[in-house]
């Protein structure tokens, strides 16, 4: 606060108050809304690998990370050749999409599938090293500045009478992210496939005793929740405007917050917890100061692991022998 | 030949994957763009002969047979047997490293005794996780907040009331152990994955509030100015205090070792031991899990609080920015790579990841990038490191000469 006046920094603009009005907890409200969305979409990731194999992919946020770097290239490459301007969003997310998919893909065969059956912490040391491994590799190969993410959204003019709401890649994120979610329900709650996930969640063993391909679904698993995180890198970066090989750490210890929060292994509940945990930030930044706003998300993952491990909607779970 | 194909599928597919990451080079500022196809096949060559070994690892593995088969009497494993076996031969190689590491300061530029001093450094951060992560089983992902605690401790006394280096190193190391305490009380319920990623988020918490806390910590800037350790009020000049601190951090971890061997095989360790074999067992045997979990955070962290305080008096100059995960990270692959528990793999571990970077400068660019990739491959083919922790065996000659005790 800087003398009775609230500075704001949202994505798009500064803006300075007279004093805490409606309005002023609208634009905070959305702007949680638009973040917590993006980290719903992340921990969608951590909540279906957790649900099927018990492991927490560290490697998830640089899956993020290296779908917002996809886009930016590709996105560049086109701009160079002269691609009409409306279709390089589509055309760069979708190459995102399918080539994160195929980096979760590679990622579980290269260093999860050899693992299973081993204690607990190899998995977990190994998506560790990954995370290290992918994050120098973008640094390796491209830069470590942050890069400049082209602006791509096309004018939205609808948009200009609740213009202080949000702004088009505010729309487009919710937009985006709520078909990305609705689908994701759909497809686990009513296909053949997503019902066999169902299952090799709830019982493994059981799951293959019934003729469930498990690495065929364990490989899907990481399919899926490698293209909703790419999916959410891409929103983030048009948002944000630029792009660096660090962003999926913090990235993904906010959307593993927020996995935990809503109860890890739970789909609606990695929903829940990254509206929860992207409203809170956004209402601490307003009100208090933006210093603190990651300190919070540790802050809230800590005392949501000591106190209610399980989360908003999760199960409790017994430790058996 | 099949398996030739099958690397000719996979070298292709990487290098469909690694295409726009790797394969273009992107100019904003000229507006232009550089396809670079070289770095492409050049990784599919790679990925290529990678693929054959993969799958030739893999089999052996499947297979029980060890990777590498060397000579009799090459390699870690006969060595190490020759070294118990033969007491002479033990202390004279004790002794000539000794040696090398007393004459070291002399013999070495100050450039090569600064390296050494902060690979000592690692190596005494690296035995401290080793008690936690190695001995206990308890992953500890933030490992390096009790090394900013050991400095800012240090910076911070040194900057308000004006302690001197002695002072603050005990201090430094309690200050650790109360925040281990602080941090090992709340997550005792807490197991495996869980508590790495608590830990993790402490790690970042001490980091932030360095970081944020700007009227007490410098915030980014940090703390500078910070004094070396002084020797009876003698006035040194850099070599010599560098030469000092060398000895320092030397003799700070020769009593490690001797702590922490000692340690392993003392009432405590024994319990830590059985902490990371089996916690419900643990239990039902009557180890107090309350009382050996606490000890080990108390006894990990108050290495990391001294290590800390020294890393403050040799650099003179400390800020947030050396306290990120990625230290804890190297930190924990030093103890994986080494092997949990073992003293002598920790220390060669550590050594191997700071100095090679050092003395291979053309490599240094990749070096995180090798750590990564060393962590994974590491628990694939080899989970128990370089020298995997033994146990204490226990020869029960007396009952097999009895015919047992009582029957």
């Amino acid at each position: 606060m800087i003398g009775g006046q609230v500075v704001v920094v949202t994505g798009r603009s500064v803006r300075v108050w007279g004093g805490m009005d409606i309005q002023f907890f609208i634009e905070l409200f959305f702007g949680g809304l638009t973040r917590g969305s993006i980290y719903a979409l992340i921990a969608l990731g951590y909540t279906l690998v957790y649900g099927i194999i018990g492991l927490i992919n560290f490697a998830h946020g640089e899956v993020y990370m290296l779908g917002a770097f996809t886009a930016l290239l590709v996105a560049g490459v086109l701009g160079v050749y002269g691609f009409p301007a409306g279709g390089i969003l589509v055309v760069a997310a979708l190459t995102a999409v399918v080539w994160c998919a195929a980096y979760g893909y590679t990622l579980e065969k290269v260093a999860y599938k050899p693992l299973r059956g081993a204690p607990r912490l190899s998995p977990l040391i190994s998506a560790i090293g990954m995370s290290i491994f992918l994050q120098n590799y973008v640094l390796l190969a491209q830069t470590s500045d942050f890069v400049p993410f082209p602006n791509l959204l096309p004018n939205m003019d609808f948009l200009e009478l609740i213009d202080y709401v949000m702004g088009p890649s505010d729309f487009l994120i919710l937009l985006v992210s709520t078909i990305a979610m609705v689908a994701l329900s759909v497809f686990i709650r009513f296909t053949r496939m997503g019902k066999a996930m169902r299952a090799t969640a709830q019982n493994r063993k059981m799951a293959l005793l019934l003729g469930v391909n498990a690495d065929r679904i364990i490989s899907l698993t990481f399919i899926i929740g490698s293209a909703l995180a790419a999916l959410g890198g891409v929103l983030i970066a048009s948002h944000m405007g630029q792009v660096n090989f660090g962003i999926g750490f913090l990235a993904g210890l906010k959307a593993f917050t927020a996995a935990v929060l809503g109860g890890i292994g739970s789909i609606p509940g990695a929903m829940v917890g990254g509206l929860v945990l992207g409203l809170a930030e956004s209402f601490t930044t307003g009100y208090f100061s933006g210093n603190y706003e990651d300190m919070l998300a540790f802050g809230i993952l800590i005392l949501i692991l000591i106190f209610r491990p399980d989360g908003i909607l999760g199960k409790a779970t017994v430790e058996k022998v | 030949m099949q398996r030739v194909l099958k690397a000719a599928m996979v070298a292709l597919w990487f290098m469909l994957l690694t295409l726009p990451v790797l394969g273009i080079g992107l100019n904003t500022v000229e507006h232009s763009v550089v396809w670079r196809l070289d770095r492409i096949f050049a990784l599919g060559a790679g990925i290529f002969v990678l693929a054959l070994l993969w799958d030739w690892c893999f089999a052996r593995k499947a297979a029980g047979r060890p990777l590498l088969v060397l000579p009799q009497g090459i390699g870690m494993a006969s060595v190490l047997e020759a070294l118990r076996q033969h007491p002479a031969l033990r202390h004279g190689a004790l002794g000539v490293l000794g040696v090398v590491m007393l004459i070291m300061p002399v013999v070495g530029s100050f450039y090569q005794t600064n390296i050494m001093i902060s690979a000592l450094l690692y190596v005494m951060l690296a035995l401290g996780l080793n008690i936690v992560v190695g001995l206990a089983g308890q992953l500890v992902l933030g490992y390096v907040a009790f090394y900013a605690i050991g400095a800012y401790t240090y910076g911070l006394l040194n900057q308000f009331l004006g302690w001197g280096f002695w002072a603050c190193l005990p201090v430094g190391g309690i200050l650790a152990v109360l925040f281990g305490l602080g941090l090992g009380f709340p997550v005792l319920r807490l197991r495996g994955d869980y508590l790495a990623i608590v830990t993790l988020g402490f790690g970042e918490i001490v980091r932030l509030t360095l970081q944020n806390w700007t009227s007490v910590t410098g915030g980014p800037r940090g703390i500078s100015d910070i004094p070396r350790p002084g020797f009876f009020g003698m006035s040194m000049d850099i070599a010599a205090s560098t030469t000092y601190i060398y000895y320092l951090v030397l003799a700070a971890v020769i009593i490690t070792i001797v702590v922490i061997s000692r340690l392993k095989n003392s009432r405590v360790g024994l319990a830590l031991q059985a902490l990371r074999e089996d916690e419900v067992a643990c239990e039902a045997m009557g180890v107090d899990i309350t009382r050996v979990k606490l000890s080990a955070f108390a006894l990990g962290s108050c290495w990391a609080g001294f290590a800390g305080v020294i890393f403050a008096a040799k650099t003179t100059y400390i800020n947030p920015s050396s306290f990120t995960f990625m230290e804890s990270a190297m930190i924990l692959s030093m103890v994986v790579l080494g092997g949990m528990g073992s003293i002598a793999g920790v220390v060669i571990a550590a050594f191997i990841l700071i100095l090679a970077p050092e003395y291979l400068r053309a490599f240094s660019d990749y070096r995180m990038l090798l750590f990564g990739a060393i962590m994974v491959v590491m628990m694939l083919f080899r989970p128990q490191g370089l020298i995997s922790g033994e146990r204490r065996k226990y020869h029960i000659s007396a009952l097999h000469g009895t015919r047992g005790g009582r029957s």
